[in-house]
This record gives structure tokens, sequence and C-alpha cells, in this order.
């Protein structure tokens, strides 16, 4: 099959499939970098002209990155439902941007073809949506997950609480937790960033969660973010782990350089599942045990990208999160730097696709809505970015205290922004948190955060790393 | 809504978190009080102060002549260097050509005539942080004069422009050194604009990757002081030459301890 498209007296020729997804991708500089953006505007308008017209199947017959060479591109083909995907198999590319936005394509509708649409059509049909597209269609597709509360209801917005610190300083941790807490957030998980690797101090940090979990009796669950060996280790150990965290990304050489691939993460879920730590069952009767993160980029940064956009790279990492059941997955949208998102209207639009793309394959996507220092971004533009998310029905953001991460040295969202687009948009913490943010007095019948005294229960009866401090 | 003119005006308005006395405990912007469900005037002023500076930082060009002046007296010579990116925009947008070396200065580096050769090559380079540079390079080769073996050659001190951290390579290289401490402004935190890094390599050349480096990361008198960074770099050196490798390969034993207790104050 050859890709062509005529403008005028111009006929635009692309190479094979995977040249016209990255040459329709809206321009960002890590397409530049890895060399297959489009050159011009009108070509880049060519390409998703050209990009309208391929058939859905296209994508199981053209594949971008080989399927001997590429465990990824094998999981996706050997996983594809054709029952699921024959309501959509007659369609284009283009007519399935339409169909999408339709009302036919309602809730329960979406959630019946997910398992028939792979990442690189869904990639590719979010390449012709324009922003609010991906908005609305992203608002009608709901993925429901549980460990000890519900996540992704609609009309929902749960919170990462990230209270990290350069060294790893208990009592800093502690102080940081206290913090998010008692401004409701932590729903989605309470997961730390470790600065040590050391297999001893991370138990210490498991104890450290658990203890304050169990203490106030919080129906939320924890995460330590180190490589998945060292979570396997602790969990042979006995540390108290509820979700497994791993750093995922769209292909094999890509995992490969995060030491993982999909038989890992399989051992992984096993052996957190095997805990059975999770108090609240989904439809299937399990609890979701593993943790993802991803970004737009990941894959050209070890340079495992095959002439593949970074966006189409990104849609694939959610089909590994997809086969492993996640409570939660997170497009770590600003994190990696300029030479991958320029600039606040990029990471706007990467963090909007990214959400769409995990959401209509059926992934519980929240986004940690960041930038980097060296980035042209601000405030601002995560403002913006977190306010369009969750109007989208984005399932969490994180809770950092006042959006400065001092360990990792970025900034993302805070408490506050939570409680903004909880109050703006009419949003709710998790069901069963909730009910825990009440009893504890943090927050009202209204569902509005109060006042704290310093005779709060948890003022006085402080998390044990922190009694010396009282 | 009707909004009475008392609550406009009620100080009570303004929230604030009675844990304030855990602060002690970390830098990180807790007990910061809220308006309604919002940030106070006062943080927002504070934050956007800090990214301010931390984006001054990053876009600040290193006067390279002060610090070579600087340099001078500690006696150290001094021969400067430019990487491909030919300015900061395209620098940030490239970082492979802020890791290879301008076809001019690989030259020049090539043409420094030895007298014997190097065991111990400094590179400075500017980073993401010219700050960092202009801060702490000075005071941190002063202590590690007092650490440095007296039969190790040391060279020239190279000040890199534009540079990324695996432009020491190239430059080690070209000059033949046995190892390489290439010293670096670390991305700007909101909290720490001026952070020094520190990539220790042995037998530098091209196509090296992070994993046969050593870092030594937050030089800065508010995190791993100058002594203290001094004193691990000279160590995991001297290891390195003993054991004729760097990176994943060298473990770093020498006073992580010390350090971790020294960085938890800050």
């Amino acid at each position: 099959m050859t890709y062509s498209y005529i403008a005028g007296a111009h006929t635009y020729q692309f190479a094979d499939l995977k040249t016209v997804m990255a040459k329709a991708t809206p321009a960002r500089s890590g397409d530049f970098l890895a060399g297959v953006a489009a050159e011009t505007y009108a070509e880049r308008m060519a390409a998703r002209m050209c990009l309208a017209q391929v058939p859905l199947k296209r994508f199981l017959e053209e594949l971008m990155i080989p399927y001997e060479t590429d465990e990824v591109t094998r999981l996706i083909i050997d996983t594809h439902d054709k029952q699921a995907f024959t309501e959509i198999s007659h369609l284009t590319v283009g007519d399935f941007r339409d169909w999408l936005l339709s009302d036919i394509a309602d809730t329960a509708t979406l959630k019946r073809v997910a398992k028939g649409i792979t990442p690189e059509m869904a990639a590719a049909v979010s390449k012709l949506m324009r922003n609010q597209d991906l908005i609305l269609v992203a608002k009608k597709c709901t993925v429901i997950t549980t460990f000890r509360n519900t996540i992704g209801l609609p009309g929902h917005i749960s919170v990462r609480l990230q209270p990290n610190h350069p060294t790893d300083d208990t009592r800093g941790i502690a102080a940081s937790m206290l913090d998010g807490l008692l401004y409701g957030a932590g729903d989605a998980v309470i997961g730390i960033n470790p600065a040590t690797d050391s297999l001893p101090a991370l138990m210490e940090l498991y104890y450290l969660i658990d203890d304050v979990i169990n203490q106030y009796n919080i129906p939320t669950q924890s995460c330590i973010l180190t490589h998945v060996t060292n979570q396997i280790q602790l969990i042979e150990r006995g540390a108290p782990v509820d979700l497994v965290f791993q750093s995922i990304a769209g292909s094999e050489k890509a995992n490969k350089s995060f030491g993982i691939d999909i038989a890992l993460l399989k051992e992984a879920q096993s052996a957190a599942l095997s805990l059975n730590r999770g108090t609240v069952k989904n439809e299937l009767g399990e609890s979701n045990v593993m943790y993802f993160e991803t970004g737009q980029g990941s894959a050209l940064s070890a340079n495992a990208n095959f002439g593949v956009d970074q966006q189409t790279c990104e849609a694939r990492a959610y089909a590994v999160a997809r086969h492993l059941s996640p409570l939660l997955t997170n497009t770590v949208v600003g994190f990696i730097g300029p030479e991958y998102l320029y600039d606040g209207k990029q990471i706007i639009r990467a963090g909007l696709e990214d959400h769409f793309c995990g959401k209509l394959l059926g992934v519980p996507l929240g986004c940690d809505v960041c930038y980097t220092n060296h980035a042209e971004a601000d405030q601002d533009d995560m403002d913006t970015l977190m306010t369009l998310l969750a109007t989208a029905g984005l399932t969490f953001i994180m809770g950092i205290p006042g959006a400065d991460d001092i360990m990792l040295n970025y900034q993302t969202t805070s408490f506050h922004d939570a409680l903004y687009l909880r109050k703006v948009l009419g949003l709710r913490a998790a069901p069963e948190f909730e009910r825990w943010l009440k009893a504890m007095n943090i927050m009202d019948a209204h569902g509005q955060v109060q006042p704290i005294s310093h005779v709060h229960h948890m003022l006085q009866n402080m998390p044990k790393h922190l009694l010396n401090a009282a | 809504m009707t909004v009475k003119q008392d609550n406009i005006t009620n100080i009570d308005a303004f929230n604030i978190d009675p844990w304030q006395q855990l602060k002690s405990f970390t830098r990180a912007r807790i007990a910061i009080g809220r308006v309604g469900s919002s940030l106070p005037t006062s943080e927002v002023l504070d934050f956007g102060l800090a990214h301010a500076m931390a984006r001054d930082a990053v876009h600040l060009a290193l006067d390279v002549s002060a610090l070579e002046a600087d340099i001078k007296t500690q006696q150290f010579t001094t021969i400067q260097a430019k990487s491909m990116a030919p300015d900061r925009a395209s620098y940030l947008l490239r970082p492979d050509w802020g890791r290879r070396l301008h076809e001019q200065s690989l030259m020049r580096l090539q043409n420094v005539s030895q007298t014997k050769p190097i065991d111990f090559l400094i590179v400075i380079g500017d980073g993401l942080s010219s700050l960092a540079v202009s801060r702490h390079v000075v005071p941190l080769l002063a202590e590690m004069r007092n650490h440095l073996p007296s039969d190790w050659h040391t060279g020239p001190v190279v000040i890199a422009s534009q540079a990324r951290v695996a432009i020491g390579d190239e430059i080690g290289q070209a000059l033949n050194a046995k190892m390489v401490a290439m010293l670096i402004g670390e991305r700007p935190g909101l909290s720490s604009p001026d952070s020094l890094g520190i990539y220790l390599t042995y037998q530098p050349k091209l196509g090296l990757s992070d994993a046969d480096r050593n870092c030594i990361s937050n030089v800065r008198p508010e995190g791993l002081q100058y002594d203290a960074a001094a004193k691990k770099l000279m160590w995991l050196a001297k290891e390195s030459m003993r054991l004729k490798v760097s990176g994943v390969a060298l473990k770093d034993e020498s006073d992580m301890p010390e350090i971790a207790q020294q960085t938890s104050l800050e």
C-alpha cells in the first residue's frame, strides 16, 4: 500500500504507515529530535488527509515495529479482540473519529469495543482530533478499578499523595503525608519516589506509610516507586506492599532499558495479588494491584522508537498497562523536558492525547500535570491542563505540598489544585475515602474541606515518626 | 450568591494550618494555609519568585572569562571549549549537540602540547545552571586540591559552554586523560537554582553511557558541602584509578552515612 495525498500541483508521498502517523502528529520537539516530524505545515495536513483515508484494518496488517522482534507488538496483535473489533472494522481513521464523537458511541459501546482497538488505532484517530474532541470522547469512557477504595467513578477525581523528601527523611515524609491528608488528598495512592535503592531503607518506607494507613484506618493504598525487582524482593521479605510500581514504555527495547519485560511485570502482579491486601474487589473478583508510569519521549530517549512518533510509542505503553489490569496509570507528561515537549502548548496537547488514548483502550489514566524549569511552561499552563483533563474525566492527579517536588526537582499539582478542581467542576473523592474524610472532620457534609483546629484528632495523635514534634 | 461584607474582611477567610511546627522536618511547602481552598497570595508570590530564579538560572550565560580568572587563582591553567549547540535555544532542543564538541574546539584540544599524560582531567560545563558553576566551582576546586594525590597530573581545566555531561567523554578522549571529572550545573529545582553535579568517568571516550559514570549531585552549601563533595569525589577517583573502572562497577563506600546526615539538615 502506498500513501500519498495530492494538494493542488503537489503530491505528498509517504513511505509507510508509521511515516504517515509521524508526519500527521501535531508539532512537538521530540518528533523533530527523532527526525520523523513533518517538514512543513502543509505536509502535516497532507499526512492527516492521507491518514483519514486509512482503514482501521490496515493497522493489523502493517505493523510499525516488527512482530518478530518486539514483544509489545506481539502482545498487541495476539490479544486483539476480533469480536470487539467487528463493530468498527469497516471504518477508516477519519470515519472512526466521526463514530467516536457520535451519540452511537456511548459509554457502554466504548467499553464493548475497547479491546478491539489497538494503541496504533487510538493514536491515529487522536491525530485527527482537536482538543475538545479528545476531551469529549475521553469523558464518555469509564474505567473503574479497586483496591481499598473505588477509583474512576464518573464525577470523581482522585489524588496521588506524593510526600517525597530528597534524603527519604522519615519525619519529612510523614510531615508531607499528614499535610496532604488534612487537605483531603491521597485516595488514589500514597506513593513515595525514594532517593534510596537500599532494600532495608525501602522496607522502612513501606512500614512508614502502612503504619499511617493503619493508625487512621484510611481506605487507601501505598506504593514505593522503586524498581520492580526491588519490590518483588521486598514482598518475599514480608514487606506490606499494596501496589507494585513500574515505569513502562511502548517497545520491547525501551522496556529492556528499564530492566523489565512483560513476564517480569506478570511475576510482580502475581506476587502482589498473593498478598491479598486489597479489600474492595472489581467485577472480576480481584483487586487491581499495579501502578504504572509512562510519558511521551521515553522510547526515543532509550533509542528504541524505531521511527515511530513519540505519541504512538506512548499509546503502545498503554497496551502493556492494559494487559496487567492496573489500579492506576500515570502519564508524567512534562517531566522529560523541552527536547520532547517544548512548551505549555505541547505539554497540554500531549496530556490530552495520552488521557484520551488510555481511556479509549480501557486504562485508568491519571496525569502528572507537570513541567521542569528548562521548559517554556509555568503554573498557568498547569492550571489549563488540569482543568481540561478534569473536565475530560481524568482518573487522578498528583498532590504535592505547594506543587513543588523537592526530591525530583520539578513542578506538578498541589493539594490546593485538587480542591480547586473538585470545587469548580463538582468532582468528588473516591466514595470510601470521602466517607473517611467526613468521619475525620476534614470534609464537611457538603464536600468542602473544613478548617482544622489544633485539637484535631490527627494532630493530637500524630504518626509515630512525628510524635517528637508535637 | 450573596457575599456578606463581614465575610470579605474577615481574617478567618485565611486559614492558617495549625501544624506549622512540622515545617522544621522538611523544605516541602507544607502548612502554607489556604483562602477558601486556594493558595494565599503570599504563597503564589513566593512560588513565582522561586520559579523566576530557576528560569533565570537556565538562561543566564556563564561568564567564562571571570571564571577563568578565578580558577587561575587556584593554580590551575584553563582552556575553553564549545559544544555543537550554537545557542541556548538549540542547546535545550538538541541534547545530542550539547554532548559533542564543536569541530574547532576538538582540534584545539587535540593540539594541546602535553609534557606528561593527564591522570585526572577537570572539565567544567555550564549545563542547565551557570549559577551553580559560578558560585560553587572555585570553592570546590580549592577543597579538591587538598585531596588530590601529589603525583597526579591534572592538565588544564577545560571550561565547556552549552555543555551536557557526555561532552566530558569527548574532551577527555581528545586530551588522552585517564579519568575525567565533569563539574556541571544541574537542572534547577524550584528551591535549588544552583545545584552542581559531578560526574566521574574512567577512560573517557565517545559512546559511553550514564552507567559508566559515578555521580555526586546537589553540591551547594544548602546540600552537599564542598569539603564533603571533594572528599567523596577524590575517594571515588582513587578507587577508580586503582580498580580501572567507573560507573556501576565502582560502588561508593566512602562516607555515605556521614553525608546523608549532613544533607538531611538542609
